[in-house]
Formats: structure tokens, C-alpha cells, sequence
């Protein structure tokens, strides 16, 4: 049986991993497109503020480990797939044949349609190729200008402004992270950045960008022109599917996949960034491109490859935290609300803290928070679980913050006489 | 023979000694906000229950991490943090649907409980039997996990599935 998986971010090293623990004799071959050992991306900003170098990226730290558990890495960008013959041709020319296919090639950024995202000095942030380039700039007297704040754009605001550098931050919709959080929670976190110095600029966009002086211009529909040292581009990101289109594997947003990640081609599977995969709070197939989702799906698909279809998958919770310039924010599942649910939330502006519940009956299914870094992996666990509330939905919707004891009083024998009572 | 803490809420007086401990042996501050261990407090019942990492088997935290931060410690099997990889990206935080796993902004770095080592303060500490700590097959702890898995219609969040299930622990099938 011979396993290949093309892509070395998470989502592959997890599942070359289990692949391995099920299939104790396979071959296994992970091809990856960069020269580094496989990084994770979500370490990038830690190594632009210098907390961390290149190797701290890397996804496995310990020496020889792949070759312990006989996993061969194998650089190579993968050109096209060839699932009538049951092999992958790379753009060196060299073909590699699998009995089982994983695909997880990841996503990359989308460039904005603007003119003069092509000059020197325009970069985006996602590999560490980019982040080389980028803490190059990160230095006092610096201007420099993000363009988008969303989930990446904001991560990766610490290391801009700690460079000592003059930010401007441009961001289409009328807040930040738009997709993460709502107006109360986005307009905390823009004041926040205004606190530290950091210029926002909401419901605009780019025009273009030129060569000025000795940098660059950067015009903004308002009709603002901003000098600019560095511009970066965080405007979304897009599956990297190119390969498959001609493969005749059904691809839509990212390849398309079933309950078990399986592809429209039986021994093809796909996980993370690339996979349009089943969301857990819709039940709607999507791409979520999110670390957790990445995890989950490799550990999945490894199963499902060796040990058969034998559990179906609810789908995957999305969910993200994020710190952006030291506010933590995070949100999950249906926290925009569900239709005909209600909600509760807790506000203080002025401490920068936040917490709103999204229910559907008496059931929590959605959650995003400002400033909450205590048990709050339980939103996850109570939107997963499907735990009923009871009574403790009332009591929630009075504290928020009680989300603890919600979880524990309805999941956990609670006080004395435990051990005849159920759970309440 | 692994071992894992007990936790029996029906024993807890919430006199929070646990609290102190953990965190004076692990942060060197008696200062409950940074204990690995928590004590619930049901205030209208008069009830309390403890609560911690369970060490789930195929850990939420340790898989999600994505620069393998959290390791499993051999001698006691505890899912310990390792301070000088841990970028503090906090996808740990967010993956352990048990909620413990927190977010140290004084150290920009996650806490979880690593049962000391071996030598767990919290139920050295306890002074009623609330915490203790026992083979982990111990009939209690198999009390704990059924009441757990009861209360989850989903086969979510449930307590420490055991090591052969088909899913991480917890599930996500």
C-alpha cells in the first residue's frame, strides 16, 4: 500500500502521521512545494517579532523524526493529477504512483485587483518567504500600509507595530475581522489599534498603488493618498486546487468532498485549507482554512483511508482565535446567530471585554468573545456536544461568563449525593 | 500503572486550597486566576466541583498545536506545555473543548495542568479526599467518564474516551 500526500502543512503532517499508526507497513511519501522542513504558517507571526526563529515554525522539532516513523518529505510542486492511473506528475517531470491520495495542498492569498500589487515593495504574508521579506521592513521610521483586517491582517499587527513603524491599516467592510466578529466586538478592536497608534481606515478600499518619492502611494477610495515604505496584502486566501481542474476530481470552492473526506474518486481523499469539507453548525460543505480544521481533518482522512468508512463526520466547528495587537478575540460556530435562535452578551467598552452567546432552543451554537483567555475552549465543547442547557440557559443568559459551570452541570454528577442523581 | 486525578465534587467544601497550591507550585504566587485546577461554584446549591485537563488520550491541545508545544509527558502521561516552544498562538485554548487550557497573558504562553510531574499539588492539598490521586482505571474514574458521556447526546464533549476509540477524544463523528 503505498499513501501519498501532497502538501506538508498541518493538515498532511497529521495525516501522514496517522496514517502511519493505523497502517504500520504502508509507504508514505508527503510532497511538499517549499525548500523548508514542513512549517506551520500560524508560527509566522511570532517569527516577524523575533520571539522565535525559523526553526521554532517548524511543525516537528525533533530530529529525524519523519525518518523514524518512515515517512519520506520529497520536495516537488505538484502539477497535475492523474486519477485513471493512479498517480501525481510533479513540475520537474517526475511521476509518483499512490494506491491512496491525500490532497492538502493548503491555500494561498488572493492578490486584491488593484493596480500596482506587482511593484517592488508589495508583499503578502503567508509563507516564510514572505516574512523574510517583510521583517526587512519592520523598522522605526517604516510607513507601512495592510491592506485588509481581517484574521491575518490583524495577527500579524503586533509585529508591524512593535517594528516602531507608522501603520495604517485599510479594510473594506465598515469593521475589523468582519468575518470573525460583529459590529460591537469589531468596533472594540479598532479602538484598541487607535489607542496604540495604529491608523484605521474602515468601509474604503484601495485604488492603486504607485511609485512615489522613494516608496510608494497608496490612493484609497476616500481620497486619501497614504506614503508607504511596505504595502501587504491580507485580502482572503484561496484553495490551491489549480492542479486538480483537469483531473476530472469534482472541485468547486476547494475539492469536494463527502462525510468521510473522500473526493469523487474513491482512493482520492482531501483535508484542510483545500478541502471543501461539512461545517459542523450549517451542515453546509465549505472551506474553512483554519489550524483546528486542518488537525481534524488529517487525523480523518488517515482513517478513513486505512481503517475503512466506518464513522461519519459531523463536520468540523468553526472557530478562530486571534490576538491582535494583545486584545484576544475569538469566535465560534454560528456566532453571527442562527435563525429564529436568541442571544445574550456582556459588554465593557471600556475594559475591552465581550462575550456574546448565540442559542438555537436550549442548545449554545455559536460564541465570540473580546479579552476571554480562561476555559474558553468549553463555547467549543458546549457547540459540539449539542449539550442540552436546561435550566442553565436562563442562568446563562443573566452570566454569560458561566459558561463553566453550564458545561459541567449538565454533563457532570455535581455535590453531594452525586452518585444517585443524574446531571442536571 | 498510569495514574490520573480523581475528582469527586460531592467531597468539595470549595475551600479553593487546590487553587492555591497549583499555582504557588507552578507559578510561585498563591494566586487562584493562575491555578491549573479550578473550583466551580454552584452558589445557589451549595454545591462545588474541581475541574481540570483529564489528559484526554488523543488531546484536543496537543494535535492542534501547530509547533508541537504540547508533548506527552512518558512517565505519567500527562499533555504537558513546553514553555520555550509554545509561540502562544492560543489554537490550543480554542481545540480543548473542555476549557482547560488557558491563556497566561503575563507570559504570553498557555497553562494546562501537567499533574506536577507525577506529584500532583492539588490533591496533596485537598483536605476532604475531593482530588486524589489514583490508578487511572480506578472505579471512580470509570464513574466520572459514564456520568460525562451521559450527559453528551453527540459523541462530543466527553471526558477522556479511551484509547481505542475511533475518534480523538471527544469525537468528532
Amino acid at each position: 500500500m503505498q499513501h501519498v500526500v501532497i502538501g506538508a502543512g498541518p493538515a498532511g503532517v497529521v495525516a501522514a502521521e496517522h496514517l502511519r499508526k493505523h497502517d504500520p507497513s504502508a509507504g508514505i511519501t508527503i510532497v511538499g512545494a517549499e525548500p523548508e522542513p514542513p512549517y506551520s504558517r500560524m508560527a509566522i507571526p511570532y517569527y516577524l517579532i523575533r520571539q522565535i526563529d525559523e526553526t521554532g515554525t517548524h511543525l516537528r522539532k525533533r530530529p529525524g523524526w519523519y525518518e523514524q516513523q518512515d515517512i519520506e518529505v520529497r520536495q516537488g510542486r505538484v502539477a497535475s493529477v492523474d486519477p485513471d492511473g493512479d498517480s501525481i506528475r510533479l513540475d520537474d517531470g517526475g511521476v509518483i504512483r499512490y494506491d491512496k491520495l491525500l490532497i492538502a495542498t493548503g491555500a494561498s492569498p488572493l492578490t486584491p485587483p488593484i493596480p500596482g500589487t506587482d511593484l517592488p515593495g508589495v508583499h503578502n504574508c503567508w509563507n516564510l518567504d514572505d516574512a523574510r521579506a517583510i521583517i526587512e521592513y519592520c523598522a522605526p521610521e517604516k510607513r507601512i500600509v495592510l491592506i485588509g483586517a481581517g484574521f491575518i491582517g490583524c495577527i500579524i499587527l503586533e509585529a508591524l507595530a512593535a517594528s516602531g513603524a507608522e501603520v495604517h491599516v485599510v479594510e473594506m467592510e465598515n469593521r475589523m475581522v468582519p468575518r470573525m466578529m460583529n459590529e460591537t466586538a469589531g468596533g472594540m478592536i479598532r479602538q484598541w489599534c487607535e489607542n496604540k497608534g495604529i491608523q484605521v481606515h474602515t468601509s474604503t478600499k484601495v485604488e492603486s498603488i504607485e511609485k512615489s518619492g522613494g516608496g510608494l502611494g497608496v490612493s484609497l477610495g476616500s481620497g486619501e493618498t497614504i506614503d508607504a515604505d511596505l504595502v501587504i496584502t491580507a485580502t482572503g486566501v484561496a484553495s490551491n486546487i489549480d492542479f486538480a481542474r483537469d483531473s476530472g476530481i469534482d472541485i468547486d470552492e476547494g475539492v469536494r468532498v463527502n462525510e468521510y473526506l473522500q473526493t469523487s474518486r474513491d482512493n482520492v481523499y482531501a483535508a484542510g485549507d483545500c478541502a471543501q469539507g461539512r461545517d459542523f453548525s450549517t451542515g453546509e460543505y465549505s472551506v474553512q482554512a483554519i489550524q483546528p480544521t486542518a488537525v481534524e481533518h488529517g487525523q480523518i482522512a488517515a482513517r478513513n483511508m486505512t481503517l475503512g468508512h466506518k464513522r461519519h463526520h459531523w463536520g468540523t466547528v468553526n472557530m478562530n482565535v486571534l490576538a491582535t495587537l494583545g486584545l484576544i478575540s475569538s469566535s465560534f460556530g454560528l456566532w453571527m446567530g442562527a435563525d429564529g435562535g436568541d442571544s445574550t452578551e456582556l459588554l465593557d467598552r471600556d475594559g475591552f471585554r465581550y462575550l456574546n452567546l448565540q442559542f438555537q432552543d436550549d442548545v449554545l451554537v455559536g460564541a465570540s468573545s473580546l479579552g476571554l483567555t480562561e476555559h474558553v475552549g468549553v463555547l467549543r465543547g458546549l457547540i459540539q456536544s449539542r449539550t442540552p442547557l436546561r435550566k442553565w440557559k436562563d442562568k446563562l443568559k443573566r452570566d454569560p461568563t458561566r459558561i463553566m459551570e453550564a458545561y459541567l452541570a449538565n454533563t457532570h454528577a455535581i455535590g453531594y449525593n452525586s452518585h444517585v442523581f443524574s446531571p442536571r | 500503572m498510569l495514574k490520573a486525578l480523581q475528582l469527586e465534587p460531592e467531597k468539595c467544601t470549595g475551600c479553593l486550597q487546590c487553587e492555591m497550591a497549583c499555582s504557588y507550585e507552578n507559578e510561585g504566587v498563591f494566586n487562584p486566576a493562575k491555578s491549573r485546577i479550578k473550583v466551580f461554584d454552584f452558589e445557589d446549591e451549595g454545591r462545588f466541583a474541581p475541574y481540570t485537563c483529564t489528559q484526554c488520550d488523543e488531546a484536543w491541545c496537543m494535535h492542534s498545536c501547530p509547533v508541537e508545544a504540547i508533548v506527552i509527558n512518558p512517565e505519567t502521561g500527562s499533555k504537558d506545555v513546553l514553555e520555550d516552544v509554545c509561540v502562544g498562538c492560543k489554537v490550543c485554548t480554542i481545540a480543548c473543548p473542555f476549557g482547560t487550557v488557558n491563556y497566561n497573558s503575563s507570559t504570553g504562553k498557555v497553562i494546562k495542568c501537567d499533574l506536577c510531574g507525577g506529584d500532583p499539588w492539588c490533591a496533596k492539598a485537598c483536605p476532604t479526599g475531593a482530588i486524589t490521586y489514583v490508578d487511572a482505571d480506578s472505579t471512580g474514574l470509570e464513574r466520572m467518564r459514564a456520568w460525562a458521556q451521559r450527559g453528551a447526546p453527540e459523541p462530543g464533549a466527553t471526558v477522556n474516551a479511551p484509547a481505542e476509540n475511533e475518534y480523538p477524544a471527544g469525537g468528532t463523528a
